[in-house]
């Protein structure tokens, strides 16, 4: 191998680094000074960055860091600052009546809660309400768009829902009611009875004779939260029946299985999770959807 | 440049050069791994964090089969609007009983870390069984044949072994009830030992079907996901 080596050089060619492997050798070429110096100067940041931030790993911690850099602290400050800019226009909101708040009355703070709220509907509210706020009908999330309410449409009425929920279990100011499975006890004459006459009072087809007689079974079992006229109870959460807005459909099948097992929806009780000014503004924000009232 | 020289010796002794990489990686992996195991800062102090029940456990199994994780992570990084999205970034000691993690950086849907609470059980029920029939925009696809897998919970003993033997602190107790909790957390036939030995457990029939089925499962970790910490009593390290 050493023979090789000499033969095969050429007499401008840079030193070689002594190594050879079946007769390939390997010239000794330094490297180029601006890579050998980056290396040293990242090495010396390395050591640099590594005092000030948190880095080196201690017994009961790591170390600190001379700047005191800490990713929770600059979130939370972060918070703070934009929670500051709109600190005024959030206390506001609080205290306000809600009622006031309008386009022409205070056109900022009207402005803060429609905007603010329509980011904390798309956050929060969407997934079931939709993007749009039409809910989705048949599947029990209600449309919001429409002026059919089944714990009120008041602004304040809709902020003590978004604030304590529907049928939340923990919370004591939320709204409850349970509609009776009526399978057991109304016999299955009688409820497709009660169906046609739902189906008449909304303007569907129905059998004359059964919806006749279902207005009986309907007055003496169901007019005690739907009402006599069936227009429904706000207090108690009882849908119109005659409106044709249907929260699980409208067919006969679909009546027909909320009589017997009966079906109610649920809503989270949003305080806990959302502040007041966030709940207030959503409120706004759901009222000025076209069915507020 | 005699020091340079010995350098050397080291290339030309495949052997040395061997044991002294040997020794350079092993220094590197120490100085990286060996804080881990003894650093009491890397989990912090929180009240409330409790491993999974039975069924939120057998949950979890499948939110990792159905590759849940390849779309969602459960990570809320302390950033601003991570934090007002999606709630209290995350703490290394809620995921302490995850074996493996369920972090990640990729969301193709949206982060689950604090999903706990945040629906209804019927509408993660429609949002499994058809993902567009609430949220239209959605590329989701169906999970609908979870709900027709009925599951008894017969491995899930054998399971919680497991998640001891790596470290989870489930006692004997617990593990000798396995399948009795199981199917109480879907069921609730009224007894109170789940919540005694899982604090905060949620028991009702998740599904809507009497029988318990993988959708019970799921849900039933979908609706704890985020929600076992109490913040009202945690003080953020500020170091970190």
């Amino acid at each position: 191998m050493t023979d090789q080596k000499e033969t095969n050089l050429l007499p401008d060619d840079p030193e070689t680094t002594g190594h050879s492997w079946d007769g390939i050798q390997e010239f000794n070429n330094p490297l180029p000074r601006w890579w050998l110096w980056c290396f040293y100067i990242s090495i010396v940041w390395g050591v640099i960055y590594t005092i000030a931030y948190p880095a080196w790993p201690m017994i009961s911690g790591a170390t600190p860091g001379l700047l005191g850099y800490s990713s929770r602290a600059l979130v939370a400050e972060d918070i703070a600052h934009y929670d500051a800019l709109n600190a005024d226009l959030r206390t506001q909101i609080t205290e306000v009546e809600l009622t006031a708040v309008t386009r022409d009355n205070m056109p900022e703070l009207y402005n803060f809660a429609i905007q603010g709220g329509a980011a904390t509907f798309a956050t929060w509210c969407s997934q079931c309400h939709g993007r749009g706020a039409n809910g989705v009908q048949a599947a029990g999330y209600p449309s919001l768009l429409d002026d059919d309410w089944l714990w009120g449409g008041s602004v304040e009425e809709i902020e003590a829902t978004i604030a304590h929920g529907i049928r939340t279990e923990d919370d004591p100011d939320t709204h409850w009611s349970e509609m009776t499975a009526f399978e057991g006890f109304l016999s299955d004459e009688e409820i497709g009875q009660v169906v046609n006459y739902v189906r008449r009072i909304s303007d569907q087809e129905a059998d004359a004779t059964l919806a006749a007689a279902g207005e009986n079974v309907f007055l003496d079992n169901c007019a005690a939260c739907h009402g006599d006229d069936a227009m429904g109870d706000r207090v108690l959460g009882a849908p119109n029946l005659t409106d044709r807005i249907w929260l699980f459909g409208g067919s006969a099948a679909a009546i027909e299985e909320i009589v017997r097992n009966s079906r109610f929806g649920v809503m989270p009780a949003w305080s806990g999770r959302l502040s007041d000014a966030e709940v207030r503004a959503t409120a706004i924000y759901v009222h000025s959807l076209g069915g507020g009232e | 440049m005699s020091f340079l020289e010995k350098h050397k010796k080291i290339e030309t002794n495949a052997t040395l050069l061997l044991a002294l990489s040997f020794v350079v990686v092993s220094i590197g992996g120490i100085v990286e791994i060996a804080p881990l195991f003894y650093l009491e800062n890397t989990i912090e102090d929180v009240d409330g964090m409790r491993p999974y029940a039975p069924l939120e456990l057998a949950g979890r199994e499948i939110y990792i089969r159905e590759g849940c994780y390849n779309c969602h992570s459960q990570m809320i990084r302390p950033l601003r609007d991570e934090v007002e999205r999606y709630g209290h970034y995350s703490l290394a000691a809620e995921s302490q009983y995850d074996h493996p993690f369920q972090w990640g950086s990729k969301r193709t849907g949206p982060d689950l870390a604090r999903v706990g609470g945040r629906y209804s059980d019927e509408w993660h029920y429609d949002h499994l069984i058809s993902p567009q029939s609430v949220v239209p925009e959605s590329i989701m696809p169906s999970y609908a044949f979870l709900a027709d897998v009925s599951i008894d919970g017969g491995r899930i003993g054998d399971l919680m072994a497991t998640h001891r033997f790596v470290g989870v602190p489930y006692t004997d107790e617990m593990i000798e009830n396995a399948r009795f909790d199981f199917v109480e957390q879907a069921t609730d036939f009224g007894d109170t030992g789940i919540t005694d030995r899982y604090p905060g457990a949620q028991q009702r029939d998740f599904d809507g079907n009497p029988e318990v089925t993988e959708m019970d499962a799921l849900i039933a970790y979908l609706q704890m996901l985020g929600t076992l910490v109490d913040f009202s009593t945690f003080t953020p390290d500020e170091s970190r």
